[in-house]
C-alpha cells in the first residue's frame, strides 16, 4: 500500500512538473517565438501550409474561425467513413477484415472526429490496419489539434483588447498537429515499444501453446497509435481492452508512460493559458482549482479499488490487493484506479481495466470526472470547458458583492452569459435525456433482455451501464462500462448524435464568448471589483464547480452506483 | 466556401499522408532497428526455433504440472480480448467466483483463504500473463507432485522467476507464467517430451 501511493504520488508529480515546460513550449509555438525544435519542424510547418494554400498572416474573427473548424472537421469526416466502409477492398488488410456497417461506421467515424473514441467494435476485427493508420492515427492527430486550436482561440480573445480577431485556424491546427503532438508522439511511441509495445506489420502471429493448442495472437502497427491515443485525450485503442491489453501497456514503466502521456496535456494546456494572457497567476488559481477536485478524487479512487468488493470478501476471498477483476496482476488496483479517474476527468477515455467491473463508488468516480469534463478535461476543450464556469463562477461572486461582473479586466454582460448557459446546460441535457430515452426504450420493449440484449448486469449496475455510455459520449470520453452491448442501430446512432453535439456546440459557442470579449476595452479593476487570480476567487470556482457541475445528475448517482454501493454492503 | 473547402480537403490529404503513413513508417522503422524483438510481438523460440507464444500473451494451461494464469473471460483468445465486464454485484460473477474458490483450493489442497483475489477473478485483456507471487505459492506443491521433484526445487525456480515492481515502487510483484512453464520444462525436464511439434508461420 505504501509503494502504491508513492507510485500514484510520483506518476501526478511527475505529470504536473512537466507540464509546466510544455506548457512553455506551447505558448511559443502559437506566439511566433523561437523554440529548440524549430530547426526540425519549421519546415515541415512550411510545407504543410504551402502544400494546403493557406496565407498565414490572415487573421479570422470568431465567425470565420468556427466556419473553418467546421468545415475542416466534415472533411476529415467524410474521408474517412469512406475509408472504413471500404476498407476490405483497400490494401494493407493481411487478417482479411470485414467492411464497416454503416451505423457503425458512423458512429465510429463521429466517435473519432470529435476527439472520443467511444468505440462499437473491438480494433481486433473491426479495422484493417490501413484504418488503423490513416483513419484512426491520422483523426487522433488532427482532432487533438482542433481542440488545441479552439483552446489557444478562446484564449487569445481573453488576452486581446478591442480586438475582432482571434487567430488563424489553419495556421494553429497545423502548429498544433505538427509542432506539438507529432514529436511528443515519437517519443512516447519509442517508449512503449521498448517495452513491448508490437509495431509490425506482419499480422497475427499463430503459435501452438505448451500444452499443444493453436493460439492466434493478434498483433500490428500498435505503437504509434498507443501513444497519439494518449497525448491527444483520444484514448481509441488499438485492441479491444485497450490499455489493459499486454500489448498496449506491456509493463509498470510504459503504465507510467502512458498515464503521464493522458496527464501532461491538458495540465500544460492550463499553463499556457497563464503565458497567453499574461497573467501567470491567473493559471495557477485554475490549476490548483482542477487539483483541489483531481486530487481527492485519486484518494478517494484508489481507497475504493484497494478495500476490494465486499461481496468476494464475504465469500472468504483474500482481497489483500484489493478488487482484481478486470484488472491486470502488474497494475494492481491502485494504478488501475489512478488511471480510472484521471481518464475519465481528462476526456481521454483509454482504460487498462474494464471500468465496469470497478467498485460501485469507483465506476461512480469515473462518471463525476465526465459529469465535470472540466478538470484538466480535454486538449484545448477542457480549459474551454472550465471558461464557462469561470465566466458564471465570476457572474455568481459578482452578484453577490452588488458590481457589475468582471472577468480579466472585461465586463461579463447579457450576451456572454447566454453562451455560457448553452455551454453549461447541454451537458447534462444530453446525458441525462440519452439515459432516459435508454431507459424508456428499454421499459417498454416486452422481454427487453432477450430481444435488446444490451445489459450484460442486473438491477442498478444496468441502469448505470446505460448512464455512463451517454455520459462518455456527452463528454467525448470514449471509455465504457463495456458490458453494454452497444453495436446496436439504437446505440450507434444515438450515442454517434449525442458525441457531435456534445463536440461542437461546447466550441462554438466558446469561441462566440470569446469573439464578444475579445471586442471589449479592458477596465481598469478597482478595489470593488474580485480578481480571478485571487485564491477566493479559486475556492468561490471550486465551490461552482461541484454544486451546478455536480448537483444535477446526484439522482442519476443515486439510482445507479450508489444504490449498488448500499446494497452490497 | 470553395477555398474553404480546397484548403480543407488538402489538409486532409496532405496529414493522412505524413500522420497515416510517413510517421507511422518512421516508429515501424525504429523499431525494426532498436527493439526487432519487442515491435514483432515478443514472441518467444523454444532451441529448435519454432514460437511456443509470446512473453507477454498468457496461455491456457490445464495440466497438473504447469503454473495455472488467471481466469480468461474471452478463453485466452488472443485475437478477440475482452474483460468479462461483471459489474460487482452481478449473480453470474459471484457464482464464476465462488466456483473458481473452490476448483484451486480443492486442486492445490490448500485452505481457501489463502486463494488469493487475482486467481479467482478474470483480468481484463482476458490475456494477463502474470500471477501475483501468492498465486504462484498455492500451486507450488501440486507442481512439485506432478513432476515427482522436491517442492524446494519449484519454489526456488517460481522465486527466480518473481520480478519485483519496476524501480521497486512501479505496480505489482508479478511471475509470469509462460516463462516459469517454460523453465519447469528445461530445468527440470519432463512434460516437454509429450508436447506435440510446434508449428510457426515463421
Amino acid at each position: 500500500m505504501i509503494t502504491d501511493s508513492l507510485a500514484v504520488a510520483f506518476i501526478v508529480v511527475f505529470a504536473i512538473a512537466t507540464s509546466l515546460p510544455i506548457g512553455r513550449y506551447i505558448f511559443c509555438v502559437f506566439s511566433d517565438r523561437r523554440t529548440w525544435l524549430d530547426p526540425v519542424l519549421m519546415p515541415v510547418e512550411r510545407l504543410v501550409l504551402r502544400a494546403i494554400g493557406v496565407d498565414a498572416s490572415a487573421q479570422q474573427d470568431w465567425k470565420a474561425y468556427s466556419r473553418s473548424l467546421l468545415v475542416s472537421n466534415v472533411v476529415m469526416w467524410l474521408a474517412t467513413f469512406l475509408i472504413v466502409s471500404v476498407q476490405h477492398a483497400l490494401p494493407l488488410n493481411p487478417d482479411g477484415v470485414a467492411n464497416m456497417e454503416p451505423t457503425l461506421a458512423f458512429n465510429t467515424i463521429s466517435s473519432f472526429t470529435t476527439n472520443t473514441n467511444l468505440q462499437h467494435y473491438s480494433g481486433e476485427t473491426g479495422l484493417s490496419y490501413l484504418s488503423q493508420m490513416i483513419v484512426v492515427g491520422f483523426l487522433q492527430f488532427v482532432t487533438a489539434a482542433t481542440g488545441v486550436a479552439a483552446g489557444i482561440a478562446v484564449m487569445r480573445g481573453l488576452a486581446s483588447h478591442r480586438l475582432s480577431t482571434l487567430g488563424n485556424f489553419y495556421v494553429d491546427l497545423t502548429r498544433a498537429t505538427f509542432r506539438v503532438f507529432l514529436p511528443l508522439a515519437l517519443l512516447v511511441s519509442i517508449v512503449v515499444m521498448s517495452q513491448g509495445t508490437p509495431m509490425t506489420f506482419e499480422g497475427a502471429a499463430r503459435v501452438t501453446t505448451l500444452e499443444g493448442q493453436e493460439q492466434t495472437i493478434a498483433r500490428g502497427v500498435t505503437a504509434a497509435v498507443v501513444s497519439i491515443k494518449q497525448l491527444g485525450t483520444n484514448g481509441g485503442g488499438y485492441f479491444g481492452p485497450n490499455s489493459a491489453h499486454p500489448y498496449e501497456n506491456p509493463t509498470p514503466l510504459s503504465n507510467l508512460v502512458e498515464t503521464w502521456a493522458i496527464l501532461v496535456m491538458p495540465m500544460a494546456m492550463v499553463w499556457t493559458l497563464g503565458h497567453m494572457v499574461g497573467r501567470g497567476r491567473f493559471a495557477l488559481v485554475i490549476f490548483a482549482t482542477m487539483l483541489a477536485i483531481y486530487v481527492p478524487m485519486v484518494v478517494a479512487g484508489v481507497t475504493f479499488e484497494a478495500r476490494g468488493n465486499p461481496a468476494l470478501e464475504a465469500m472468504g476471498v483474500n482481497q489483500a490487493t484489493g478488487s482484481l477483476e478486470g484488472k491486470e496482476v502488474r497494475f494492481g488496483a491502485a494504478l488501475s484506479a489512478l488511471w480510472a479517474v484521471s481518464t475519465t476527468v481528462t476526456s481521454n477515455g483509454s482504460v487498462n481495466a474494464m471500468h465496469d467491473s470497478l467498485t460501485p463508488l469507483g465506476g461512480l468516480l469515473s462518471m463525476v470526472g465526465m459529469w465535470l469534463n472540466n478538470v484538466f478535461g480535454g486538449v484545448g476543450v477542457g480549459f474551454i470547458n472550465m471558461l464557462i464556469f469561470v465566466v458564471v463562477g465570476v457572474f455568481i461572486a459578482g452578484m453577490m458583492i452588488g458590481r457589475t461582473p468582471e472577468l480579466l479586466g472585461k465586463k461579463v454582460e447579457g450576451r456572454e452569459m447566454k453562451l455560457a448557459s448553452l455551454a453549461l446546460l447541454w451537458h447534462p441535457l444530453a446525458i441525462l435525456a440519452g439515459a432516459a430515452v435508454a431507459c424508456y426504450v428499454w421499459a417498454t420493449t416486452a422481454d427487453p433482455a432477450m430481444s435488446l440484449g444490451w445489459l450484460k448486469n442486473p438491477g442498478p449496475h444496468g441502469f448505470s451501464e446505460m448512464l455512463y455510455e451517454f455520459t462518455s459520449a456527452a463528454a467525448n470520453n470514449g471509455s465504457g462500462f463495456e458490458g453494454l452491448g452497444d453495436n446496436t442501430p439504437f446505440w450507434n446512432i444515438s450515442t454517434g448524435v449525442v458525441m457531435l453535439l456534445s463536440r461542437y456546440i461546447p466550441i462554438i459557442a466558446p469561441l462566440a464568448l470569446a469573439g464578444s470579449l475579445a471586442a471589449k476595452p479592458a477596465a481598469r479593476e478597482t478595489a470593488g471589483s474580485l480578481p480571478a487570480d485571487s485564491a477566493t476567487f479559486g475556492f468561490t470556482l471550486w465551490a461552482v464547480i461541484l454544486i451546478l457541475g455536480l448537483l444535477m445528475f446526484m439522482p442519476a448517482a443515486v439510482l445507479g452506483p450508489i444504490s449498488e454501493h448500499l446494497a452490497l454492503q | 466556401m470553395l477555398r474553404e473547402l480546397r484548403s480543407s480537403v488538402l489538409f486532409t490529404l496532405v496529414s493522412m499522408i505524413l500522420l497515416g503513413g510517413v510517421y507511422q513508417g518512421i516508429v515501424w522503422a525504429i523499431g525494426r532497428v532498436a527493439f526487432p524483438e519487442q515491435a514483432a510481438g515478443s514472441l518467444i523460440r523454444d532451441r529448435r526455433g519454432w514460437v511456443v507464444g509470446s512473453q507477454l500473451i498468457a496461455q491456457p494451461f490445464s495440466r497438473p504440472e504447469y503454473f495455472h494464469p488467471r481466469p480468461s473471460a474471452v478463453d485466452f483468445n488472443a485475437a478477440a480480448t475482452g474483460g468479462s465486464n461483471y459489474g460487482p454485484s452481478n449473480p453470474e460473477h459471484l457464482a464464476a467466483v465462488r466456483e473458481r474458490l473452490s476448483r484451486l483450493a480443492a486442486a492445490n489442497q490448500v485452505p481457501v483463504s489463502q486463494v488469493p483475489a487475482e486467481m479467482v477473478t478474470a483480468s481484463g485483456a482476458g490475456l494477463d500473463p502474470h500471477i501475483p507471487p501468492a498465486g504462484a505459492d498455492i500451486q507450488v506443491a501440486r507442481v512439485a507432485s506432478a513432476r515427482r521433484v522436491s517442492v524446494d526445487r519449484v519454489r526456488d525456480l517460481v522465486q527466480t522467476h518473481t520480478e519485483p515492481p519496476t524501480l521497486g515502487f512501479l505496480g505489482r510483484p508479478r511471475v509470469n507464467v509462460l516463462e516459469l512453464n517454460l523453465a519447469l520444462d528445461a530445468v527440470l525436464g519432463g512434460a516437454s517430451s509429450t508436447t506435440p511439434p510446434h508449428e510457426s508461420r515463421r
